[in-house]
């Protein structure tokens, strides 16, 4: 019979292996899956993890693999601070949104006026909506005890209706004829979110991520904050008498990830996107929980996760245009790979043994 | 605007229609974290079992299937998270998220070519004597036979939980699982058929919104329905009584706020569509929980 024995402390080999067993697994049974819809399982993994990197049009996916991931390291460094410390953000596809929403206000109120000014102060709007909108369920956590999980999530909803309305109302634009959607931040010079070296992809989101996870790497492994968020995590109690005051952290945790996701909001309707439009937000924000899980929570493992997710995106679109491979697919691929991940996860903290059937 | 066009029995009436998804998914995850799971996937199986109730329904003609086909969809999704919950020991609310995720895509996938087709249809029930009652009759008694299932699955999670011995040992599960494992109740097997039982639930609610009160198969359809039935279960401190009354109140706002839409509000139709939501958080924000299940959320393991 088999049995689980718990380890005395998590294995550190199995800490590694893990996502890298969970992408595996991921890539064996999306096969399947695959197969099952009538692919050729070989083909569309190969079409999906390799293509964008080494195929012959890869000078045109590999910046796009910058642009894709940017977002997703960006509000995944974010969560994994609140994650560590059992503080459960999981509306930050709102709080980018919101981000997004007050840095593209703030550029269309100077328009057409050109200054160097304002893309810094887009930056900053934008990072404050997401802390904002992070901060309605961190305040009513720690001031009425009321479950942040449900009050972040209810919040995606009440943005996503913010957006539409925006789209529509107050942020269309004046020209557009009618049309839904803002004006195009990305003609706009002093707004726009350019890419730093010409058809790289590198533009000012892909280097604040990269600033992101080596601050996030210093203050988890160097800083007392980041022991706090640990200690927390680990035992809630210890962290009392060390001194922590949970409600700040709750706060302080919430407003990081908030700022983050309005950041990687607002780089990506300046530049990508250009636009406020309804349609605006394509899930990143809940691909990024994968994105943070993937990643041990580790900010380098996260960098790593956020370019993995970021070539599925590619990857599944190649596939889909090439082979007709349908855009859920993809989904189910990255909800597979969570998935594996969580079960996999067992041997980090647990041996297997085959005992004689003993009774437990 | 035109406050006289909305008729108050016909709200009401919709109400109960509007409450029913949300009651069959609440009642379903009261009974799981009442045995101490914490399952956050309700949105991925509701949207699961709409999607199979959908492509049943239309594939044999029949409502009734229809929903049986949701009810078998959602428990079997909900087994992923079970096995993973249960027996890999894995951390619920990352689990749960990865439910919902999954189910999400799964849905889409399986739906590809019912989009825009029309459900069989699902006839309301008039039922002799009690709906012919003026006023109480067209709100209560002339509504489609699963408002009527919804409501006797909450009935009867009220007697188990509180009269039965079987209700008595998940109970027990749920407010201190190694205690109840030193009584000699199987933790695991208890909590893995709450879980089952909380997916078919689910899909029934998902299976109600693609069936009758759309009735269409949409991606994302359930909008966050899910959601809405978990925290509708922390409002009902985990006792089927007030997750009626919470689910009422919500369907009452969501009802309320279509009514003015159709009558012109002066308010746009986006920020009526996020009352139903800011409904919600005002709920969890002024109504105090009561206190959780002792073991909510924990994972269980044996230790020799």
């Amino acid at each position: 019979m088999i049995m689980l024995e718990k380890r005395p402390q998590p294995s550190r080999g199995w800490t590694f292996a893990t996502p890298v067993v969970a992408v595996l697994l991921t890539m064996f049974f999306g096969g399947l899956l695959f197969a099952a819809l009538g692919q050729d399982p070989l083909v569309t993994i190969r079409t999906i993890f390799l293509d964008p990197l080494f195929s012959e049009f890869a000078w045109f996916y590999r910046p796009q693999l910058l642009i894709k991931g940017a977002p997703l390291v960006l509000i995944a460094i974010g969560l994994s601070f609140g994650f560590r410390a059992g503080i459960w953000n999981i509306g930050a596809e709102g709080q980018y949104i919101v981000g997004a929403i007050c840095g593209a206000a703030v550029g269309l109120a100077f328009y057409p006026i050109e200054s160097f000014i304002i893309f810094p102060l887009m930056i900053i709007a934008g990072a404050l909506g997401g802390m904002a909108w992070a901060m309605i369920p961190g305040i009513l956590r720690v001031r009425f005890g009321t479950n942040e999980i449900l009050v972040s999530l209810m919040l995606v909803y009440v943005a996503e209706q913010l957006l539409a309305s925006m789209a529509l109302g107050a942020l269309r634009n004046p020209d557009g004829m009618g049309f839904p959607g803002s004006r195009n931040l990305s003609q706009y010079d002093s707004a726009a979110n350019l890419e730093i070296i010409a058809g790289s992809g590198m533009h000012w989101g892909v280097v604040t991520a990269f600033i992101a996870v080596i601050l996030a790497y210093i203050a988890l492994s160097r800083h007392i904050f980041g022991f706090n968020v640990r200690l927390s995590g680990q035992s809630p109690r210890a962290a009392r008498f060390a001194g922590v005051n949970p409600g700040l952290l709750i706060l302080v945790c919430m407003g990081i990830s908030g700022a983050l996701a309005g950041l990687a909001g607002l780089f990506e309707v300046a530049g990508p996107a250009g636009q406020i439009s309804i349609d605006f937000n394509v899930g990143y924000g809940f691909t990024a929980i994968i994105v943070a899980f993937l990643g041990r929570l580790h900010p380098v493992g996260i960098l790593l996760a956020g370019g993995l997710m970021a070539l599925t995106y590619i990857g599944g679109e190649i596939a889909q245009s090439n082979l007709g491979l349908p855009i859920a697919a993809i989904q189910i691929l990255q909800g597979m790979l969570l998935f594996f991940l969580l079960a996999v996860d067992v041997l980090t903290n647990y041996r297997i043994t085959f005992g004689k059937g003993q009774k437990a | 605007m035109d406050l006289s066009a909305i008729n108050p029995i016909l709200l009401l009436a919709s109400l109960m229609v509007a409450a029913t998804p949300i009651i069959l998914a609440a009642i379903g995850e009261l009974v799981v974290e009442r045995a101490g799971v914490l399952n956050l996937g309700v949105e991925g199986m509701m949207i699961t079992g709409a999607v199979c109730g959908f492509v049943v329904a239309v594939g044999t003609n029949s409502p009734w299937l229809g929903f049986l086909g949701a009810a078998v969809g959602g428990a079997v999704l909900s087994l992923i998270f079970g096995f993973l919950t249960q027996f890999l020991l894995s951390n619920q609310v990352a689990t749960g998220l990865a439910l919902t995720l999954f189910g999400l895509g799964l849905s889409a996938l399986m739906g590809q070519g019912y989009i825009g087709i029309k459900a069989p249809s699902f006839p309301d029930w008039h039922i002799p004597l009690l709906g012919d009652i003026p006023v109480i009759g067209p709100i209560v008694f002339q509504h489609d036979p699963m408002v009527y299932v919804g409501l006797a699955i909450v009935a009867g999670v009220w007697a188990f939980l509180k009269y039965s011995r079987a209700g008595l040992v998940l109970r027990a599960v749920g407010e201190n699982h190694e205690a109840a494992h030193a009584l000699g109740y199987h933790v695991v097997r208890v909590r893995m058929l709450a879980i089952m039982f909380g997916g078919a639930c689910a899909g029934l609610g998902g299976a109600y919104l693609s069936l009758v009160r759309v009735p269409q198969w949409t991606e994302g359809m359930t909008a966050g329905a899910g959601w809405i039935a978990l925290a509708i279960v922390v409002f009902a401190s985990w006792r089927p009584g007030r997750l009626l009354l919470g689910a009422y109140l919500f369907g009452g706002v969501t009802v309320l706020q279509l009514n003015l839409q159709a009558a012109g509000a002066a308010i746009g139709v986006e920020y009526l569509s996020m009352a139903p939501y800011l409904a919600t958080i005002a709920v969890l924000v002024i109504m105090r929980a009561g206190r959780a299940p002792g073991s909510l959320g924990q994972s269980f393991h044996a230790s020799r």
